[in-house]
């Protein structure tokens, strides 16, 4: 069956070519120029196929003779079918594996991949009529099967379907510009980021209500607002709702980042969208420091800044939705800021232009974010429907529970560092 | 008591729709007389309106009003730029108003005032809240072209309304009637084979059915609603989702430069968008209706997506459709 996987290394001596002065079929036909000798390698090829099934004790000791002339003593190749065991039979060539898998799933799977290999490195040679397309038709499948599991069928046709769905349009979005299909995409794309990357952490998850409308109110750092992805990220998977981040209007008007993020359900961070979003019972994510909380100098990390103008808890106490203080720690680290050109930035429109340790020095490599470790802990929620809805009216009132809120977060901030100990290990 | 009903614009497409059916209406409905007043000859058939070729720019609207007797003055005469309109498009819907409100205020007849107005009033920015009620300002994007034209029309109306309280007001800000016998921007620019959009932008957009729109005015005419109401259909479709469902391939231009280079190659087309059509391309604009249900008490019949599906049946579908076009 696996006859081609007698490639480079599948005989003579490990490592150190096979002591002889020719190079062996197998290097020949990495090397891919010599058309002359294609045909035989081809034609044996051809050849195997059919036989291997029943013939399983066969093929090993045919290839150890084709082996022969190349190289002369290859003991291991022979010990194989002297030993015996119908089992490893069944595996031409034990020594390359290193699980011996019997499931014909996996096996199909590697002949297919070998075939793609084998069109790729062989360039100009007939290979169509050297490879069996029953053959890569049942490796497909098997394969198919290995990476979606047995009902695949179903699932290839949900995906095509979902496929034809988007491609004729035939899906509904929100007022907010919110996509379902899209924002679930997106969680995805970002779990290795968060759980491999970053090594998110979440806690306190009891806290985001189950239904319901719900403020979440969050520290902001980073250079670049990856903290409100993850976050939605956070609630998406272990709270099973979608976070509604509201933005600054600089998003909406940055081409390609405000069509994106209208359709992962963020809108303007504003008190008509807060207060829709909220009477509806979303559940809505603000980051009140705004640029100020991002934008801060590396020495100045953990250090929240004002709370914006209290304008998120008016909203809150408008639609009496409890408000949950989030602390991330993490984010801080992942682009310090350590610089910034304030003139450049006011040219091109930017709250700021940032330098950080790699940024413009390596190029777009600096664009990658360093491996902090983060735990974002959802704290107990502040009620808000003690108050009337009149008392969103009432300065006084609002920046006391701005207060409040902000030293949550950073009194959580604190506790979170000591527990998190280094930021990278 | 029975009504005489002054439509202006008459010519227009849809103004001689809705003067054909209120004057199909008929004492019934307490609806007397229905005058139409344009500078240009209706195309279609407005059935039993009066039709009276005057400008509105000129104070002979005035010498109608009182001639005819008119109680109930409707405003349709706010266009967006078309073809072969193009030029002057600010004196008449401008200057126009003005002289219409200036002989309305004049009058002892008149009672009633119905401006059909546009959602163009909110503008289009990255400033704009998701959804627009009928008490929010524009942002941005009122500065130039139809939507600065209908906010000045719209204050004009307001001052009207200062200096002659006993007047009722409606205005109804409609978002874009999207029907094939209707001339409207979005219908042009949905019609053209390969539609040009602005690179990096997905806006929202909402439509509006031709028999709702009729409806609420003719609901504004015959009963008595004053104040302001948008009205536009439930739900909103992007913009890469109408022409997916299209069936019509996107060409991304740059946003810089967008409305000149959309322009010309949509004239290369044979068609033609108004210039200020840009600034919805790019951030959309979505109103929200609740006070049409709740306070003015009309319900929509048809969602924005039902618009646009039957719109969209009315074209011929477009070349990408074999990919699974709605059937």
């Amino acid at each position: 069956m696996t006859d081609e996987r007698r490639t480079i290394g599948s005989g003579g001596k490990p490592g150190r070519g096979n002591g002889e002065t020719s190079p062996s079929a197998a290097a020949r036909s990495l090397a891919g120029g010599s058309a002359t000798r294609k045909p035989v390698t081809k034609a044996k090829k051809v050849a195997e196929p059919a036989p291997k099934p029943t013939t399983s004790r066969k093929a090993p000791a045919k290839k150890a003779a084709a082996k022969k002339a190349a190289s002369p003593k290859s003991p291991r190749t022979d010990t194989p079918p002297a030993a015996g065991a119908a089992k490893k039979a069944t595996d031409p060539k034990p020594r390359l594996r290193a699980v011996t898998e019997e499931d014909a799933a996996a096996a199909a799977a590697a002949v297919a991949e070998e075939a793609a290999r084998r069109t790729r490195t062989a360039g100009a040679a007939p290979l169509s009529a050297g490879i069996p397309l029953d053959e890569i038709v049942v490796a497909l499948i098997q394969g198919a099967q290995r990476v979606l599991g047995t009902d695949w069928e179903s699932r290839v046709a949900t995906l095509l379907a979902t496929l034809r769905q988007r491609l004729s349009g035939n899906y509904e979005v929100d007022e907010f510009g919110f996509d379902p299909q899209i924002a679930e995409v997106l969680t995805a794309a970002i779990e290795p980021l968060a759980e491999k990357w970053f090594r998110l952490e979440v806690r306190g998850t009891e806290n985001i209500p189950e239904d319901g409308g719900a403020l979440l109110v969050a520290n902001h750092s980073g250079t670049v607002p990856l903290d409100g992805m993850i976050t939605g990220y956070a609630v998406k998977k272990y709270a099973g709702r979608n976070l509604r981040p509201l933005g600054a209007d600089l998003v909406f008007s940055l081409p390609l980042v405000g069509q994106v993020a209208r359709k992962v359900g963020a809108t303007l961070a504003c008190q008509e969208d807060a207060e829709r979003l909220l009477t509806s019972g979303e559940l809505a994510g603000v980051w009140p420091e705004g640029f100020k909380g991002i934008g801060k100098p590396f020495a100045e990390r953990y250090k929240l800044q004002r709370f914006g103008r209290g304008g998120f808890v008016s909203s809150a106490m408008r639609a009496q939705v409890p408000i949950v203080p989030v602390s991330i720690v993490g984010a801080e680290e992942i682009y310090p800021l350590v610089g910034n050109v304030p003139s450049l930035a006011r040219l091109l429109g930017l709250p700021y232009l940032p330098i950080t340790p790699f940024f413009p020095l390596l190029g777009p490599l600096g664009m990658v974010p360093l491996p902090s470790k983060w735990i974002i802990e959802f704290g107990e929620p502040v009620r808000t429907d003690a108050y009337d809805p009149e008392a969103a009216d009432d300065p006084m009132l609002l920046f006391n529970v701005t207060d409040q809120v902000r030293e949550t977060i950073q009194q959580t901030l604190y506790k979170l560092l000591v527990e998190r100990g280094n930021a990278f290990f | 008591m029975s009504r005489v009903v002054l439509v202006t614009g008459v010519a227009g497409s849809f103004a001689s729709m809705f003067a054909r059916r209120l004057a199909d209406l008929g004492e019934d409905s307490g609806i007397s007389k229905v005058v139409g007043i344009d500078t240009m000859v209706p195309a279609h058939d407005i059935g039993r309106t009066k039709f009276v070729r005057a400008d509105i720019r000129t104070p002979v609207v005035g010498k109608v009003i009182a001639v005819e007797d008119v109680d109930t003055v409707v405003h349709l005469d706010v266009n967006p730029p078309q073809r072969g309109r193009s030029g002057g498009v600010k004196e008449l819907n401008v200057i126009g108003t003005m002289q219409l409100l200036a002989a309305c205020q004049r009058s002892a007849t008149v009672d009633k005032f119905v401006l059909g107005s546009s959602t163009a009033v909110y503008g289009s920015s990255p400033r704009d809240p998701a959804m627009f009620t009928e008490s929010l300002l524009a942002r941005n994007g009122v500065r130039t072209g139809f939507p600065k034209d209908i906010v000045e029309v719209e204050s004009y109306v307001r001052g009207f309304s200062r200096r002659r309280p006993d007047v009722m007001i409606t205005t109804i800000r409609a978002a874009q009637v999207l029907h094939p016998k209707v001339a409207t921007p979005f219908a042009n620019y949905f019609s053209n084979p390969v539609l040009p959009t602005v690179l990096g932008f997905d806006p929202r957009l909402q439509f509006l059915a031709l028999e709702d729109a009729l409806a609420i005015l003719v609901e504004a005419v015959v009963n008595d609603r004053p104040g302001t109401f948008n009205a536009a259909g439930e739900g909103v479709i992007q913009l890469s989702q109408a022409a997916r469902r299209l069936g019509r391939p996107v060409i991304p231009l740059p946003p810089i430069g967008f409305a000149m280079a959309a322009r010309r190659f949509i004239l290369a087309m044979g068609s033609d968008i108004p210039p200020d059509l840009h600034r919805v391309l790019t951030y959309g604009r979505v109103v929200d209706t609740k006070a049409l249900r709740e306070i003015f008490g009309y319900e929509l019949t048809r969602t924005t997506d039902e618009v646009f599906d039957d719109f969209r049946t009315t074209l011929r579908p477009g070349v990408l459709a074999v990919l699974g076009g709605r059937a």
